[in-house]
């Protein structure tokens, strides 16, 4: 394992930021993995820092395949992490809708191409982002349809599910999408948190890597087989959203199977305490993504399901 | 809040505690409709943190309401698309990751701000112009200027030069553009124009001023308004100016040593980064081109590649 700085922001009124890399075997360039580029990532950062762990040991026992390179970058904002921010900590943009960035450009903008410069050429790119609607997933792996995308090497994971999702102009900024442009092939993993860590979700995750690698013919590593993943598109997914606002009370969770008429969730009187709307399902289904704060508005985008799945 | 039969709901949702989001407008109509009048849409506080516009709501209002025999066609004034984040000193919507002005045209489907997004546009369609007003953020002060998309400018520049700004730049399209109010009403058919002005937090009296009276103009050219108008500025047009961007490259404390929107030397001292810890000068920051100063940092705290400046090339009287 060869530790090494990526990109170094000075600062004046607080530590200078080192963005740093942690290399494995020696080689082509193989594999990149980037955790945390939001501060309330904490779940995208433990994930890697069990990757830095694991492949440590992997390349100490020789399991690493001659000719191999893996980058590793753990964390790229631990500037907000530290203060408790999302984006970054001076005005607040999102390192994530930056890319490729830019060298002589705004902070973040700078942060990105520094980042973006070290990771471009390796033949796979796995990061682990947050969405920007918060709730539970599903443990899946996420893909834009830039028709560079190739699903096939997503089922590889072994995760339940494989997600395209159509880019949108927003979305032309992320780090996914300028991965598989710049001819990465880029998988996104979203597991069942964001800023608490998860442990089973994050086993599966670290599990899910070292398979792929193992599968791409990068790692010497046995694992369990995982799922033969079903690969849906995000569009054809059933948004249920409540009528009424309140406080929330969700009655299925992630992965559960539901069926049409089941209730999915209560809406109860902030004031009164009473249940003044029951959220039903409109189909069968499996629950893909799962509102979870204690609180909704009206209109809220609280269950995603994934129409006539079973488990 | 108050109630009034003008005030019209563009956009309603409930929140979690008794209340709700509402995106609210003014519509300013002639006594007697003939249904052939033309419509204006001015909108503002997409980001919670930039007020400018506020001032020219409450001045429009205030003046067409003051004369409204001279009113011919039908204003309708949105002080707040984002009234949480104005309220909340929040650039973005309270509890939304995205940037409001990046999920236009929205969707009935999607999340809550996509809905309202959708109920925005769908609100302003069919108008006969649309005026976007923006106030930088708290970093930047920016002269008064109208930001147009060189796709459309064909369509925009007889509006963006009639409405009394000192500036027009003519700005290359971006992908992620695309997801913008001003983009999503333009390729509806609906001219808009994007009028950025002053700096985020604060209210600049004067630049209010100047644009109401450029709307007015705009508005009487439309036929919209018969009352007294000045005669609007005429414009610095950049449709291939060169435009010179300054950052920082250290950071620390920015001061300025000139003035915005007056014309500097290449190479110009423009303003010094200090460290107020040690004392010393960490960068001296000069212009990379001679022109006129059109955007100047207005927050001193500075990271390495916090903007500084930007500098319209070229040679100015």
């Amino acid at each position: 394992m060869r530790k090494e700085k990526i990109f170094t922001l000075k600062n004046n009124y607080r530590d200078d930021m080192n963005i740093y890399g942690y290399r494995f075997g020696r080689g082509d360039k193989a594999a990149c993995i980037v955790g945390s580029i939001r501060g309330n990532e904490v779940q995208q950062l433990y994930i890697c820092s069990q990757l830095v762990k694991a492949l440590k040991e992997l390349e100490e026992k020789g399991a690493i395949v001659h000719d191999n390179e893996i980058l590793v970058i753990p964390s790229v904002n631990h500037s907000a992490m530290n203060i408790g921010k999302r984006f970054w900590a001076t005005d607040n943009t999102d390192i994530n809708r930056m890319f490729p960035g830019y060298h002589a450009g705004e902070t973040t903008q700078r942060i990105a191409a520094g980042v973006f410069q070290a990771i471009q050429g390796y033949s796979f790119g796995i990061q682990f982002p947050s969405f920007y609607i918060p709730g539970d997933f599903v443990p899946h792996v996420r893909m834009m349809d830039t028709g560079f995308q190739n699903a096939s090497l997503a089922n590889l994971f072994g995760l339940p599910y494989v997600v395209i999702r159509k880019p949108r102009p927003i979305d032309t900024a992320t780090l996914n999408y300028n991965w598989q442009v710049w001819n990465t092939n880029a998988f996104s993993i979203y597991t069942s948190a964001t800023s608490h860590i998860d442990e089973p979700s994050a086993r599966m995750a670290v599990s899910s890597v070292l398979r792929f690698l193992t599968r791409m013919g990068i790692l010497r590593y046995t694992s369990h087989s995982g799922y033969i993943a079903s690969v849906i598109h995000e569009d054809d997914l059933t948004n249920v959203k409540n009528d009424l606002p309140g406080l929330y009370r969700r009655h299925m969770e992630p992965g559960q199977e539901v069926h049409r008429g089941d209730v999915l969730a209560s809406i109860i009187d902030p004031m009164e305490g009473e249940i003044i709307s029951q959220i039903l399902s409109p189909t069968d289904g499996i629950v893909f993504f799962a509102h979870h704060a204690p609180t909704v508005m009206e209109g809220t985008i609280i269950f995603k399901i994934i129409r006539r799945l079973h488990e | 809040m108050k109630k009034d039969d003008n005030i019209k709901t563009v956009a309603a949702v409930g929140l979690a505690v008794d209340e709700k989001l509402r995106v609210l407008k003014h519509v300013l109509q002639p006594r007697q409709l003939t249904g052939t009048e033309k419509r204006i849409c001015i909108v503002t506080g997409t980001h919670g943190d930039e007020l400018e516009g506020q001032y020219v709501c409450y001045e429009l209002n205030r003046i067409i309401q003051e004369q409204i025999e001279c009113l011919k066609g039908i204003v309708e004034i949105y002080p707040a698309l984002n009234p949480l984040g104005v309220d909340s000193i929040s650039r973005g919507i309270p509890m939304f990751d995205l940037d409001m002005n990046r999920i236009f045209p929205g969707s009935e489907e999607g999340s809550v701000a996509e809905h309202v997004a959708a109920r925005i546009v769908q609100d302003i369609a069919g108008a006969d112009l649309c005026i976007d007003i923006h106030a930088s953020n708290i970093f930047l002060r920016e002269v008064p200027q109208a930001r147009v998309n060189v796709n459309v400018a064909h369509n925009l520049l007889p509006f963006a030069t009639r409405l009394n700004l000192d500036f027009v730049w003519v700005h290359a399209a971006a992908t992620v553009l695309e997801s913008t109010l001003a983009h999503s009403m333009n390729s509806i058919g609906v001219p808009t124009v994007v009028v950025e002005m002053g700096v985020g937090m604060r209210i600049t009296e004067h630049y209010g001023h100047q644009l109401t009276d450029g709307i007015l103009c705009v508005m009487k050219d439309l036929g919209i308004w018969d009352g007294e108008v000045i005669e609007p500025k005429k414009p610095i047009v950049s449709e291939d100016g060169e435009v010179g961007f300054v950052n920082a490259n250290a950071p620390g404390i920015f001061l300025p040593c000139v003035e915005h929107w007056k014309n500097v030397e290449k190479g110009q001292l423009i303003g010094r980064i200090l460290n107020p810890l040690d004392g010393t000068v960490e960068e001296p920051v000069c212009a990379p081109i001679g022109g006129r100063l059109f955007t100047l940092r207005e927050y001193p705290v500075v990271s390495c590649g916090s903007l500084i400046a930007r500098v319209l090339g070229g040679e100015f009287a």
